[in-house]
């Protein structure tokens, strides 16, 4: 089966790598997946107060298109409002990606991921500081 | 440094057919077109000498006589023929007791007039006054229905075997050890007098094992049960004999042994014991009757001719596949931190390597590495999504078996290539670790099985 060129360009070279601190309340992380199933994502989101999102990063363990709808979502959802992240829908990222069937469930992935980092981040904000 | 891309090295997937082979087939592709089956003229008996010649070379590669070699279309073939067809020549489902019994009480009742006629041909002439004297169940106590095989093999083998099992025949899948090599307490256990075969493969394709076959044969001659073993990985790789290995049914395969694909052949033993079979495909009589259907003489010249090269350079491609195998394990096991070998590390066929690399997916990996053909056990590489069943009954949890990766090595691999591959896999590991969560977590003492995942 022979990749898309979009999805090597993201496993080639990934946008968004890395890690946020977990634990600043301006952060959100949306872990998801299992490693069973074969691909791990994690998404974090970097929140400023008015809601919009200042920076995001991932890290996944999965196949090349697991790794670009990841990077993908990192992508797209820096500078925009979490109400657009959390509309995300993961048929954008198959469009995006021209994913085949069988890879469409890294899309969905992404999707849950990024609604994982969303939740999070507004579990945080309802708490009380301190 | 300079080495031609693609890099093949997955030679338990296949072997490209070594020159000389081609060679010695071409004038059979081009000129020497005969039937083999041509008793009356010299364009069949320059095509038979050809197949007869082939049949020494084989028979000769393994131990055997050259009248113990079926030619048939490979190994699938040849599994189907020989679990199949000692199943038909050998058992008998309870059903077709039962079904023998009451065909028998009608006619000694008298209540079935033409009972006769109702016994289904497959069980030859039957004495349906001796059946409903002493019931079927104690007159073919000895006809069995009963196959042991075990759950690493190849699917020739196991759909066969479930074949069987909508027919009526009972099969049971022994256990393998944590290295992969069969339990040979637990095979010894699982023989009951209803046993008909036992069905274990030589050498796996995926991990390489090589099951101790020799034990497994002796076992059976005591119990008075046909051994089959599936050599496909095996033969032409490491010495193999069918007397020494107390083998009475062996599959072989040509293009896993630098010959041409679609022609293999089934080793059937002619004397201590005679293996009779039923055979598979019906037709002219080809092949003592066991398997019908004008000769490939081509491929069949080409088999011969390679296993004549694998009985010549079999030490010393041993020796050289090995060193090289080990040159890249060791490249990998130095540079990396956990990476597990799956199958046992001694007992394996000398240019397999198949390696778990924690923390990274095999299809990112084969991504990363997509100038070398390998091949992984990871689901998103097969067409089933299911991790390799293998790596499964050897233990190795899912989340090691999307991260296997198998290396094959073989006559045409260079030293050069093995330290390019070698460097590229562990470059792309430590890339994609980086980028994996699992990685980070594990290295921050997290302890990822106390995590609740959410199966997807
Ligand atoms: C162990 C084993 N058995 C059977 C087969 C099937 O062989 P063939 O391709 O000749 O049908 C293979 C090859 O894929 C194999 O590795």
């Amino acid at each position: 089966m022979a990749y898309n060129d979009k999805v090597i360009d993201h496993y080639e070279n990934p946008r968004n790598v890395g890690t946020l601190d977990k634990d600043d309340p301006s952060v959100g992380t949306g872990l998801v997946g299992a490693p069973a199933c074969g691909d791990v994502m994690r998404l974090q989101i970097k929140v400023s107060d008015d809601g919009v999102i200042e920076d995001a990063k991932f890290k996944t363990f999965g196949c090349g298109s697991a790794i670009a709808s990841s990077s993908l979502v990192t992508e797209w959802v820096k500078g925009k409002s979490v109400e657009w992240a959390e509309g995300l829908k993961n048929e954008s990222i198959v469009e995006e990606l021209s994913l085949p069937p069988v890879k469409v469930h890294c899309s969905v992935l992404a999707e849950d991921a990024i609604k994982a980092a969303v939740a999070d981040w507004k579990k945080k904000k309802q708490q009380p500081q301190g | 440094m300079t080495v031609k891309t693609p890099i093949y090295m997955d030679y338990n997937s296949t072997t490209p057919i070594d020159p000389r082979v081609l060679e010695k087939m071409q004038p059979y592709l081009r000129d020497v077109f005969g039937n083999a089956a041509s008793r009356s003229h010299q364009f069949g008996w320059v095509a038979e000498e050809a197949v007869d010649y082939a049949r020494e070379q084989v028979a000769k590669l393994v131990g055997a006589t050259p009248a113990e070699i079926i030619f048939t279309s490979g190994a699938t073939e040849s599994d189907n023929l020989a679990l199949k067809g000692v199943a038909h020549m050998y058992g008998m489902t309870d059903a077709d007791k039962l079904l023998l019994d009451s065909i028998a009480k009608g006619h000694a009742q008298g209540t079935l007039p033409n009972a006769a006629d109702m016994v289904p041909p497959r069980f030859g002439s039957v004495d349906l006054d001796a059946i409903a004297k002493e019931g079927a169940f104690e007159l073919f106590k000895d006809r069995g229905d009963h196959i042991i095989t075990v759950a690493t093999e190849h699917k020739a083998i196991l759909d066969s075997a479930k074949r069987l099992e909508k027919e009526g025949f009972k099969v049971t899948f022994a256990p393998v050890h944590k290295n992969g090599l069969v339990d040979l307490d637990a095979l010894r256990a699982a023989i009951t007098p209803r046993t008909i075969l036992v069905s274990i493969m030589m050498a796996n394709n995926e991990i390489g094992v090589i099951q101790p076959v020799q034990e497994i044969g002796a076992l059976c001659r005591e119990k008075g049960v046909v051994f089959h073993t599936d050599a496909t990985q095996a033969v032409g790789k490491i010495p193999v004999d069918v007397n020494a290995l107390n083998i009475d049914l062996m599959s072989i395969s040509a293009h896993k042994m630098y010959g041409p694909k679609g022609i293999g052949a089934l080793y059937v033993r002619r004397r201590k014991p005679r293996v009779r079979l039923e055979a598979n495909i019906d037709g002219g009589g080809h092949e003592r009757g066991m398997r019908s259907g004008t000769l490939n003489v081509a491929g069949i010249v080409g088999l011969g001719a390679a296993a004549e090269l694998c009985t010549k350079e079999l030490e010393a491609e041993m020796a050289k596949t090995r060193a090289l195998r080990d040159r890249l394990w060791h490249k990998l096991s130095t540079d990396l931190d956990e990476i597990f070998l799956n199958g046992d590390p001694e007992r394996r066929l000398p240019g397999n390597l198949n390696v778990s690399f924690a923390y990274v997916e095999g299809e990112a990996l084969m991504m990363a590495i997509k100038d070398v053909a390998v091949s992984s056990g990871s689901a998103c590489t097969s067409a089933s999504l299911e991790p390799s069943y293998v790596l499964r009954a050897l233990g190795v949890g899912d989340d090691l078996a999307h991260s296997s990766i198998r290396f094959g090595i073989g006559r045409f691999t260079t030293e050069e290539e093995v330290d390019y591959v070698g460097q590229l896999v562990v470059d792309a590991v430590r890339r994609l670790r980086e980028m994996s969560p699992l990685y980070e977590m594990a290295k921050e003492g997290i302890d990822l099985a106390s995590i609740e995942w959410a199966a997807h």
